[in-house]
């Protein structure tokens, strides 16, 4: 599963890109995002208020009970301010 | 029908006449081009870098930009918008919609930079004395996209 980070969840977590394999009970994007918050101080702190992170599975706006499966490439990104 | 995401400059008076080249049906074109502003919330702006995600960027603009020509009868379609490092004054980003009758065009036009706005995956970072700041998203955005969850009632609420 390909994960990006995009502003400053991008900063704050300090990578961009990554490449995982969550364990079998990550199913969804909530289990995902609870499962990335035990990897390290770095993304419990970026990921710790939930209503300012949007996210994309394979480049379309979904929500936390959206599933999620290897291959799936998953963006995690806060609200968008273009235009 | 076209969507541009790019780092360089564009012109609009250009991109104006080549939207309409040719046409004989075309009544009128309504466009919006958005610029940096030096200010943002009382604090002087030297530059901005604009982020964004390449590939959901252009579906997304390509999805918006459907929306709008099922919605209203365009006979052409422009989205173009900028990442990169951008100064104030320089464009950021342009739309246009062409149509036989200027009403499409202006509620086509209002509606494709509104949803632009709150759905397109670009995020603003500023320079500011103070460093760098990242924009945060705001209400009256959301709002503004939402006046379109019905067709055509852009208008009707001030």
């Amino acid at each position: 599963m390909r994960l990006l980070y995009f502003a400053w969840l991008r900063a704050r977590i300090g990578i961009g890109e990554e490449t995982v394999e969550p364990p079998a009970d990550v199913r969804d994007v909530a289990g995902l995002v609870e499962w990335l918050k035990g990897r390290g101080p770095n993304y419990a702190e970026a990921l710790a208020n939930l209503s300012v992170v949007k996210v994309a599975v394979n480049q379309e706006y979904v929500p936390y009970g959206h599933p999620v499966r290897a291959g799936d490439e998953v963006a995690l990104f806060p609200p968008v301010t273009g235009g | 029908m076209a969507v541009r995401v790019q780092a360089g400059d564009f012109d609009p008076g250009a991109e104006l006449a080549a939207l309409t080249a040719g046409s004989r049906s075309i009544g009128g074109v309504v466009s919006f081009v958005g610029l940096v502003r030096d200010m943002a919330g009382g604090e002087p702006v030297g530059a901005m870098t604009l982020e964004h995600y390449p590939g959901m960027t252009e579906r997304q603009l390509e999805a918006i930009e459907a929306e709008a020509r099922a919605r209203w009868p365009l006979d052409a379609t422009l989205v173009i918008h900028r990442h990169g490092r951008l100064e104030p004054g320089d464009r950021i980003v342009m739309v246009a919609c062409a149509s036989a009758h200027r009403q499409a065009a202006f509620e086509a036009c209002w509606f494709l930079i509104d949803w632009l706005k709150t759905r397109a995956p670009f995020w603003k970072l500023e320079e500011t004395p103070a460093g760098g700041r990242w924009v945060e998203a705001k209400e009256q955005d959301d709002e503004a996209a939402a006046r379109w969850a019905q067709p055509g009632n852009a208008t009707k609420e001030g």
